[in-house]
């Protein structure tokens, strides 16, 4: 049987070479997560959160180290294999949406579905964006919603492949404090619901929604503790 | 993923930007519709040139003056006048070949032809009595000159149909007397309408015994060129050595390389013409090609800047999944699609605008047929895929090899 273990990251550096000019960005990270944890990764502007989460998603790939996934070492998987665990086993919530223009909310969270070739995908994502509690606003296009609404509309996409994982970046960046709330609710939900929540912020508050923090400092991790006492109810009812 | 979603996904890009999508087309939309206008009127004009060609006669033989070249147009053609050709050898070639049923010898030249105060500058035309049965035409009013009359400087002369309207209105012709410069004629006859015949029209012309052009008008004894009929069913190709010799005798020439006369069939002239136009075809299309070429540079511009101003679209497509050959098929297929779609409207467009010019071909009363070829639409369409294919496969494959995060990043 698979190992509790999700992911397993040994001796991770990263630096990105652009004109001969090489930017050093993560340091020795040593990091271990597991299948339904909620782990929030803290740290100052420029410190290497969002470089840390693009490469446990498999965005971009470390310079050395290693990085086992359901302890399979990565290093030799090619793009489109890649591209296969991104659309299967991962979802991902950006600062900024990144909904396709022109595109209406239900074709923008039918999307990963396009890519993995399922059948039902209109129910499916119906169902994803009731989840989030826009089932009314499937036939909107996206500069007709507000921002938390298109927040939400990419929560569901991140969701609708049934992925394991999900990273989210900032999630709250742009949302105004009760968008932000409902956003936070909605994830703290989905890990109760036993999916593993990856969340990237430099708010305390929002980090506190989470199980497990993890401070990152100019690339290395500084500080790893769990939060016991969480400041939300156990309910998980989505404010409306 | 399958070819539905791929199709669908392009169509979605397609329309998320109408005018971009609209302008590349424009290029495919020019040039597909300016091969078809060309190889249409290409056609048109070709029919048109056969049509006139025929009129004339594919059973008749023309002797020219002056030496043979091999497959280019007569020595006379380049205003060098030969004196060698005369009346009689016309004559004898009708008498001495049984195949040949009637020859007619032809001077020419312009003058003013005036009736009253009524005047008028055109060509008139120095013949023999066998010109109606040569040219196989007839009078309307009164009669040709006779034999007789062609080989004496007699002052009589059959008017064009439509220079007889011109001079003389509702007037009746015959029996009066018309000018040519200030030489006095009868006119005797008026010919039957024909239109136009090998590009020019006989029926503003003015027809005279030969020996009275020569005398009276010319002052030469040389004669142009001599038509001469040939019997129904009979090979022409077989019976031209046969008239070549008979002039030879006459000229007193031994070896056909001092030939001083060239005898030409007209089904030769037209395949030479066949020939000649076929090649302005050809060069035509080619032209329409590198319009098309250019068209097609036209479009992998644009898809570039296209991919540039999609990075953020191409990254999310990446981590939601997306596979480098799904991002490869959904900008071809958006290419494609963009060349079809306006090969299409190029077809229907030169479609219209060569079926106009035909329409107006024919109005102006010119047999000029309105052909579009199966084969010259299916090469259109055919060349605008490929062209979606080939200039949007660069663009497409940059899209397709970018890194996601790269692109995500892109602002
Ligand atoms: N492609 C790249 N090329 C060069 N440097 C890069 C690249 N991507 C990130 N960096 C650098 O890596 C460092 C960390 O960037 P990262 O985006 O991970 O920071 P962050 O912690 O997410 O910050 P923020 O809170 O502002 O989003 C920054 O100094 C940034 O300039
Ligand atoms: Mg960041």
């Amino acid at each position: 049987m698979a190992s509790k273990n999700l992911i397993k990251i040994q001796k991770l550096y990263k630096e990105f070479v652009a004109d001969e000019v090489i930017t050093k960005v993560l340091f020795d990270i040593n990091l271990v997560i597991d299948r339904g944890e909620f782990v929030a990764i803290m740290g100052p502007s420029g410190s290497g959160k969002s470089t840390l989460m693009h490469i446990l998603g498999f965005l971009d790939r470390p310079s050395t180290g290693q990085y086992f996934f359901k302890d399979q070492e990565t290093s030799e998987f090619n793009d489109d294999k890649l591209a296969d665990i991104r659309n299967k086993e991962i979802g991902f919530v950006f600062q900024t949406y990144y909904l396709l223009q022109k595109t209406t909310i239900l074709e923008n969270v039918k999307l990963p579905l396009v890519y993995s070739g399922s059948k039902e995908s209109e129910a499916k994502a119906k169902q994803a964006l009731k989840a989030v509690g826009l089932e009314h606003r499937l036939k909107y296009f996206s500069n007709q919603l507000s921002g938390g609404e298109k927040q939400r509309a990419a929560i569901a996409r991140a969701l609708v492949n049934n992925p394991e994982i999900i990273f989210a970046d900032e999630p709250t960046g742009n949302l105004d404090s009760k968008s932000g709330a409902q956003v936070m609710k909605i994830l703290e939900k989905l890990n109760q619901e036993g999916k593993t929540i990856i969340l990237v912020t430099h708010e305390q508050d929002t980090a506190n929604h989470a199980k497990r923090i993890l401070n990152i400092r100019d690339g290395k991790i500084i500080d790893d503790y769990k939060v016991n006492n969480r400041s939300t109810s156990e309910n998980g009812v989505l404010i409306k | 993923m399958n070819f539905k979603g791929i199709i669908n996904l392009s169509l979605i890009g397609l329309k998320t930007n109408k005018t971009r999508s609209a302008l590349t087309m424009l290029g495919i939309i020019i040039g597909i519709g300016a091969v078809i206008v060309i190889m249409s009127v290409g056609a048109g004009a070709q029919s048109l040139i056969l049509d006139q060609v025929q009129k004339v006669g594919t059973n008749l033989i023309g002797i020219m003056p002056g030496a043979p070249s091999e497959e280019g147009p007569p020595a006379t053609a380049f205003g060098i006048t030969v004196t060698t050709l005369k009346y009689e050898d016309g004559l004898a070639v009708a008498r001495e070949v049984p195949e040949i049923s009637a020859a007619a010898s032809f001077v020419r030249g312009i003058e003013t032809v005036s009736w009253q105060n009524q005047k008028k500058d055109t060509t008139f035309v120095g013949t023999t009595a066998s010109y109606i049965e040569v040219e196989d035409t007839e009078v309307e009013l009164g009669h040709f000159f006779s034999e007789q009359e062609e080989k004496s400087v007699i002052r009589v002369a059959a008017l064009g149909y439509q220079l007889a309207q011109e001079l003389f209105g509702q007037a009746d012709p015959i029996g009066q007397k018309v000018k040519i410069r200030r030489e006095s004629f009868e006119v005797i006859g008026v010919m039957k309408e024909r239109g136009s015949v090998g590009f020019e029209s006989v029926d503003d012309q003015i027809f005279i015994p030969l020996k009275t052009a020569q005398k009276l008008l010319l002052g030469i004894n040389h004669v142009s060129v001599i038509r001469a009929k040939v019997k129904d069913n009979e090979n022409i190709d077989a019976i031209i050595p046969a008239v070549k010799q008979i002039i030879r005798d006459r000229h007193g020439i031994r070896n056909s390389s001092e030939d001083d006369f060239d005898v030409r069939n007209q089904a030769e002239a037209l395949a030479m013409l066949t020939t000649i136009t076929n090649a302005l075809n050809y060069f035509l299309a080619a032209m329409a090609a590198i319009s098309l070429i250019v068209g097609g540079i036209g479009i992998m511009n644009i898809m570039y800047v296209t991919v540039s101003e999609r990075y953020q679209e191409i990254g999310l497509r990446k981590a939601v999944g997306a596979k480098k050959n799904n991002l490869l098929s959904q900008f071809l297929i958006e290419a494609i699609i963009v060349t079809l779609l306006g090969g299409i409207i190029g077809i229907i467009g030169g479609a219209l605008v060569s079926g106009s010019v035909a329409l107006g071909a024919n109005y102006l009363g010119y047999n000029w047929a309105f052909i579009i070829t199966p084969f010259s639409i299916i090469i259109a369409v055919s060349v605008a895929a490929a062209i979606g294919l080939i200039f949007g496969y660069f663009p497409a494959r940059k899209a397709a090899k970018l890194d996601p995060i790269t692109a995500l990043r892109y602002e």
